[in-house]
């Protein structure tokens, strides 16, 4: 499996998901994002970070990078992309993934693991998560409130694409789990063909029993099986 | 009485967002901008005729809430 | 324009200052050129207060690779590793903007450590406000907390650390004291001091502004009468462009380009150009023409005072221009060839072709004036008797009033609006004894830690230097690391009062002693002397960042209880000391009295032990006694493992209560295994250590016999209140 990470300038969680990459043997080449060609891929992933300091909107100048041209070609083509927290906001910017992400409910970042229910199990990201499927993962954002109106949220829940939700610890969603406030405490969602992935927690950041667990792994685990 | 409030940084004050959406644009390729700044809009329903007293309750409203008065500055237009 | 008193004074400088000034050059200064003067020369970039006694601080050990004098110290952790790190303050910005003023803080010690070549892999904060009933803390904590969230948020390095502190003697002057820790390799670590004349001086970051020229700006005058209050005080932090700075100077570091770098933070290009020429003995040359400027029409005395944030100045090896142009132009960030080093000796300006400035370097540093201020003794409590309804207070009361104190808060608030886990590597996460950062791709880790106690040092100066710096090295100790070195950020009141300058002299001390008695040598720090409103000064508060060395994560150690039926032992003598103690100060509301006595004999054998027994294992979990005693020390270990104990008093020479919220330092709380007891007491013994077992963990509850059985998700929730009601955020 070859995957490309984008970085944007203000990008700073790309090292650490190379370096989830490289442990599970996934041959990674970091690209700039004033790049106009990307470079044969089977997952291209949109870190996490603070492109262009989140100034404007959140993800908003990312998303007119010469490089987005290519990764949008690239997700026509069926090919995977991940957008982790930042990344999800420029998925949502680029028009690749629909709603909005807002400001935190309560108006401050938060950092500090929860616990998600993952909810759609049929799509190369989660296909592992069958043996677990209420896992604690890492979130770090003040933006991280994704919104839909009805029309929007009833789609997602009709056609399963919401991936995770925040619950707690025994798998209940509830208000209480929902760090941030988001419609129906979705944390996940993917796009109609489910080869576009964005969520606001960080797999890269459990990959590691020293980092006190690794449910993260399980992600590049469910991608690495996906190609077999 | 409907009165519009801007607020900006100050003239001398460093504007981050500002100066990232001029390199943007001139990125996007339009080269003739020469600056950019970013500030907040506020628009304020006051039910009140005398636009003096008006003036004076919004300036007092600018001064002790809307703006951080030690790098902001605002300007006030009446619709 | 000519040069009034008025204006002198003005600057700062004092009478007999401005006839050394003229004494050094050999004629009057010009405008610009006393501008120069008032940034060099005062207390922040000069140290004239405080030189003469910094100078005993002891500042080597064996892995000690740069002290203090370079924008940060360094510290070898082998293999090739070592560690850059710094503490500095930035108060009195704070004070009048909270959110840009720490966040600024942020920014400046950030550069200090990747200026040297080193990526920044954690930060800690020491923040320390007013009375939580004083109008104005609310705002100040909420804009500081934010402040500092937001700059090193967006930065991308885990906040890991810190403390929070209410006093009433930071009413009006609160401290926000930032602390960065980098890691670079040993053979490439960079230096300010500038090397061969020639050599191209260049200006890199973000345009010049007027940021942070103050009232004596009188250039300024001759264009705008009314410029005064459009003038900022403060300046307003932009950490995208220092991510891109951090970013272009590694990718610059990669190569032999640079020969010598240093940020420009206080006075910034002025002090920057002085102190990289200084150091090598050499001359600089600067044309203000080519001064990347954000404004129009700005003065040679507003470029060179200018104190706008994220820039760096860098000498570069000749022909390394066009390459070094690239890398900063890729990253979007302003480059600039401004001048060049000579063989003069002296600071150069010219602007509009005509020389505007020309002084001897030495004029600004070497011979700045060094002060030998009046100081006097504190007055020393002596040992007053206890009051007598001492016994009369139930324990479960007085436990529960201090677990919901302020200080003594579980301050989660405060740190999950940190991002405390990105770039990967954090092993212990805020609210332990230390933060543990591991290595970059290898199984060492770095225990990093920030302390202070100035109500100790408000009573006893020297007792107070000596204590933090051992509470500092107990705090490493107890996550298992090897403690190395410190790095110190000394806030005191006026140092032109002999009470305060007594005080400072008297801390200095302390930490001397401390530092030399334990092998844990100051290898940076910063000195902010003035925090006092109104003739009222804050209390005397060094603040102390340790930094440790764990050879190997698997020795690592955590507070939280690991298990049921487990003994639990106090490592050290209690003589039940609670002058000074958070029982007396929150429950009993007596502020004054002695503090408590350090024995370095025994804080050092003490220390040795306890790493005697984490490294074979004996341990499952430790946790060093400091404020609140044993109980809220327990309390602590039994909320985080989520394991309850039972215990009872093993002495009746003292009152439970001395014996439970006694400060007596240096000693440590074990959890031990059952089948581990008797090979820890023979250590504990061979060692002439004192300890006492004072009882086993158990389910659910902390039980004192006899006394009160309390849940322990009670002790958690009680522990819990403060932040949240403070804020009204549930």
């Amino acid at each position: 499996m070859k995957s490309s990470i984008i970085v944007f300038p203000g990008s700073n969680c790309d090292r650490d998901i190379a370096v989830a990459l490289e442990k599970f043997q996934i041959k990674n080449q970091m690209i700039w994002h004033d790049e106009t060609i990307l470079p044969k891929s089977d997952l291209v992933i949109l870190p996490g970070g603070f492109s262009y300091g989140d100034y404007l909107r959140t993800g908003c100048i990312a998303s007119k990078s010469r490089i987005i041209n290519d990764v949008i070609e690239h997700a026509k083509k069926g090919g995977l992309i991940l957008g982790i927290c930042n990344g999800f906001q420029i998925l949502i910017e680029t028009g690749l993934l629909p709603g909005v992400l807002l400001r935190n409910k309560k108006l401050r970042f938060v950092s500090k693991n929860v616990f998600l229910k993952v909810i759609n199990l049929n799509n190369k990201f989660c296909l592992n998560y069958k043996k677990k499927n209420t896992i604690e993962l890492p979130i770090a954002h003040i933006g991280g409130n994704y919104f839909a109106n009805n029309k929007l949220l009833q789609s997602l829940e009709d056609k399963n694409l919401i991936a995770f939700k925040y619950c707690d610890k025994k798998g209940n969603i509830n208000k209480n789990s929902n760090p941030n406030g988001s419609s129906n405490n979705i944390a996940g969602i993917l796009n109609n063909e489910k080869n576009i992935l964005g969520m606001m927690p960080h797999p890269e950041r459990l990959i590691d029993p020293l980092l006190s667990g690794e449910d993260g792994s399980i992600m590049f685990e469910s991608l690495l099986k996906s190609q077999l | 009485m409907k009165i519009s409030i801007v607020v900006t940084f100050k003239k001398d004050v460093l504007d981050p967002q500002g100066k990232v959406i001029s390199q943007t644009l001139k990125n996007m390729g339009y080269n003739n901008i020469i600056n950019v700044r970013q500030g907040k809009f506020f628009e304020i329903e006051l039910n009140e005729t005398d636009k003096e007293k008006a003036k004076k309750i919004v300036e007092e409203i600018c001064k002790k809430l809307l703006t951080n008065v030690v790098i902001e500055d605002y300007t006030i237009n009446f619709k | 324009m000519k040069i009034t008193p008025e204006i002198i004074s003005k600057h700062g400088i004092k009478p007999e200052e401005y006839k050394k000034i003229i004494y050094l050059i050999g004629k009057e200064p010009n405008m610009l050129e006393l501008g120069i003067f008032s940034a060099m020369w005062n207390e922040h970039c000069s140290y004239k207060s405080s030189k003469k006694y910094l100078k005993k601080l002891p500042t080597k050990n064996k892995k000690v690779i740069q002290g203090p004098g370079e924008n940060a110290g360094v510290i070898d952790i082998g293999d090739n590793d070592a560690l850059v790190f710094k503490i500095e303050s930035h108060n009195h910005p704070s004070y009048i903007e909270p959110y840009q003023g720490a966040a600024t803080g942020v920014g400046g010690i950030l550069r200090d450590i990747f200026t040297m070549g080193a990526r920044p892999i954690a930060t800690l904060n020491s923040i320390h406000f007013g009375s939580h009933e004083h109008p104005k803390t609310k705002n100040l904590l909420n804009g500081v907390v934010l402040g500092i969230g937001g700059y090193g948020n967006c930065m991308g390095i885990p906040n890991v650390g810190g403390e929070v502190k209410f006093d009433h003697s930071y009413n009006e002057n609160i401290l926000v004291n930032a602390m960065a820790v980098g890691l670079v390799k040993k053979n490439k670590i960079f230096y300010s001091k500038a090397k061969g004349i020639d050599k191209p001086v260049i200006y890199v970051g973000s345009k010049t502004g007027r940021d942070g020229i103050h009232g004596a700006s009188m250039a300024s005058v001759e264009f705008d009468e009314n410029a005064e209050d459009k003038k900022p005080t403060v300046q307003v932090g932009d950490p995208f462009t220092e991510k891109l700075l951090l970013e272009a100077c590694l990718e610059l570091m990669k190569d032999d380009s640079i020969i010598s770098i240093q940020d420009m933070g206080a006075a910034g290009l002025i002090s920057s150009s002085v102190e990289m020429a200084s150091k090598g003995n050499l001359g600089i040359e600067i044309n203000l023409d080519k001064i990347p400027c954000r404004e129009e029409k700005m003065t040679p005395y507003e470029m060179m005072l200018s104190e706008s944030q994220e820039r760096m100045l860098l000498i570069l090896n000749s022909g390394k221009e066009e390459n070094a142009k690239k890398i900063f132009n890729k990253w979007d960030l302003d480059f600039s060839i401004i001048g060049k080093t000579t063989n003069s000796k002296n600071l150069v300006i010219n602007f509009n072709n005509k020389e505007v400035a020309n002084l001897p370097l030495n004029s600004l540093s070497a011979d700045a004036p060094i002060y030998d201020r009046k100081w006097k003794k504190n007055i020393i409590s002596k040992k007053l008797s206890l009051p007598k309804n001492i016994r009369s207070l139930k324990i479960s009361d007085c436990l529960k009033k201090i677990l919901m104190s302020p200080n003594n808060s579980d301050k989660s608030w405060v740190w999950e609006q940190y991002d405390h886990t990105v770039m990967g590597d954090t092993i212990q996460k805020p609210g332990g004894d230390a933060a543990v950062v591991r290595i970059h791709g290898t199984n060492k880790g770095v225990a990093i830690t920030v302390d202070s106690s100035a109500h100790y040092c408000l009573a006893n100066p020297v007792i107070g230097g000596k204590q933090v710096v051992c509470e500092a090295w107990r705090n490493l100790i107890s996550v298992g690391s090897d403690p190395i070195a410190i790095t110190n950020c000394l806030n005191f009141g006026n140092p032109e009062k002999d009470k305060i300058m007594g005080q400072f002299v008297e801390t200095i001390d302390g930490i001397s002693q401390a530092c030399t008695y334990l092998d844990f040598p100051v290898v940076s720090g910063n000195v902010s002397f003035y925090n006092e409103t109104q003739k009222k000064p804050i209390s005397p508060t060094p603040t102390i960042g340790g930094v440790g060395l764990i050879k190997n994560l698997d020795n690592m150690i955590t507070k939280n209880l690991k298990e049921i039926g487990s003994y639990v032992l106090v490592v050290g003598k209690t003589s039940g000391h609670v002058y000074q103690s958070e029982f007396f100060r929150e429950v009993m509301g007596i502020r004054h009295g002695p503090a408590p006595e350090i024995n370095l004999f025994n804080e050092k054998n003490n220390g040795l032990a306890i790493q005697t027994l984490i490294s074979k294992k004996f341990v499952n979990s430790v946790h060093d006694i400091s404020s609140g005693g044993i109980l809220l020390t327990l309390t602590e270990m039994c909320i985080s493992g989520q394991i309850g104990a039972k215990i009872k008093f093993p002495r009746n020479d003292i009152s439970p209560h001395e014996y439970l919220f006694g400060e007596d330092q240096s000693r440590y709380l074990i959890e031990i295994n059952e089948k581990n007891k008797n090979k820890v007491d023979n250590i504990l013994d061979k060692n002439g250590i004192h300890y006492e077992m004072i009882g086993r963990t158990q389910k659910d509850s902390l039980d004192l016999d006899e006394e009160f059985s309390i849940k322990i998700s009670d002790l958690n929730e009680l522990n819990t209140l403060w932040f949240k009601n403070y804020f009204m955020e549930n």
